[in-house]
């Protein structure tokens, strides 16, 4: 039971998106529809437990001196791979990411969790304390991006919500909408938090 | 008149902030102050525009000759974080002066993911040399002005009465949306 809370860390009391607000390029430029946030998630989430996984069996292995650049390659490798997987099986995922998917490399929840986390834990928390990351993550950017296809578009993983020719708020689907969202979001999660005293 | 294009896409239409969602944390991070955020700005175009220099021929003399085009990404990243290191070295010994202005911003540009999204933008918009760093450098201006902006307000926001849940980021995230907006009048200006 005790690994299991490494798990839950990272859906709520540590959530990356809401909480620590990490990795926050992605989250407000892929999450236009719900479908993308979802594919968002889950290359991150592969990219997060992997490294993490290697990190922390490596850990002994890395000088400290160069560890920030032995991180980098192990998750720019990781990255490759989600990127050449993603292209060949999920096209249509793939071009709505666009640039997004390269720059998992720079995306501060990975480097983030191998310096607070991996490197300094063993093998079997590291890799519960990735996937759990990567789910909260996960779930945050889907939440926003069902939100932004709500309103933007009438819609929710593309089945039509309201009829063809009623008016959305376009404005939700357009950048301006996404600082919007995601701004009241965190405040909703603070406000929460703090009546709740989780 | 194809390159003044190029410019004010980049720097106002597409800025690479509020429209194009690169380089959030130092954009939501480093900009409580106008000061910190023009030293934060320099160090950003000055490596910008070399790092897309250095790209653009890595990828195009190296990269595609070997046919090893999938190493993209790695590649990329090392020679940002490597440049990153090589003019930390060089301001400290040519240019203390500068790089006493500098200096603490220029390693929190390695994570700064507009630097690693522009040069691969410029890549896959298949623009030749002069016209990558002449896009790289007018990106990095328009980051610049971005953060210049929301650090004026945000230094205003200091003494207005703030509710308590909205303190910190999303005050920050709406003012951000509200800037977007404004920015989004640009378009279809070119």
């Amino acid at each position: 039971m005790g690994n299991f809370r490494y798990f839950t860390d990272g859906l709520l009391r540590q959530n990356p998106t809401f909480v620590l607000v990490l990795g926050a390029c992605p989250t407000l430029a892929v999450t236009t529809s719900a479908i993308n946030g979802i594919g968002m998630g889950a290359a991150t989430t592969f990219v997060l437990m992997f490294s993490n996984l290697f990190i922390s069996l490596l850990k002994n292995l890395i000088p400290d001196k160069v560890r920030i650049a032995a991180f980098i390659v192990i998750i720019a490798s990781f990255v490759t791979i989600v990127d050449l997987v993603m292209k060949a099986y999920t096209p249509g995922v793939y071009a709505s990411l666009g640039i997004f998917i390269p720059l998992i490399v720079v995306n501060c929840i990975i480097l983030g969790r191998a310096e607070a986390f991996a490197q300094k834990s063993s093998v079997i928390p590291s890799l519960l304390d990735g996937i759990g990351m990567g789910i909260g993550f996960t779930l945050a950017i889907t939440t926003l991006g069902s939100i932004r296809e709500i309103l933007g578009n009438g819609s929710i993983f593309d089945i039509k919500l309201v009829s063809e020719n009623a008016s959305t708020i376009l404005l939700f689907i357009l950048p301006p909408g996404a600082f919007l969202t995601y701004g009241y979001l965190i405040a909703i999660f603070n406000a929460i938090k703090s009546k709740s005293n989780i | 008149m194809e390159l003044l294009k190029i410019i004010i896409l980049a720097l106002i239409v597409n800025n690479v902030v509020l429209a194009q969602f690169l380089g959030i944390c130092p954009f939501l991070g480093v900009s409580n102050k106008v000061s910190t955020s023009i030293g934060m700005g320099g160090a950003v175009i000055f490596v910008m525009a070399l790092a897309n220099l250095v790209t653009y021929l890595l990828y195009n003399f190296l990269l595609v000759p070997l046919h090893i085009e999938f190493m993209q990404t790695i590649t990329f990243i090392f020679i940002i974080a490597f440049l990153v290191q090589i003019v930390e070295i060089i301001l400290k010994k040519s240019a203390p002066a500068l790089y006493q202005a500098l200096g603490i911003y220029l390693p929190l540009i390695t994570t700064n993911c507009a630097v690693l999204g522009i040069a691969i933008l410029a890549i896959q918009k298949d623009y030749n040399l002069i016209y990558s760093v002449i896009y790289s450098s007018s990106t990095a201006v328009g980051f610049t002005l971005a953060l210049i902006l929301i650090a004026g307000i945000r230094e205003q926001m200091e003494l207005s009465n703030i509710p308590k849940g909205m303190k910190g980021f999303p005050i920050s995230l709406v003012t951000a949306g509200l800037l977007s907006l404004a920015f989004m009048g640009f378009s279809g200006m070119v």
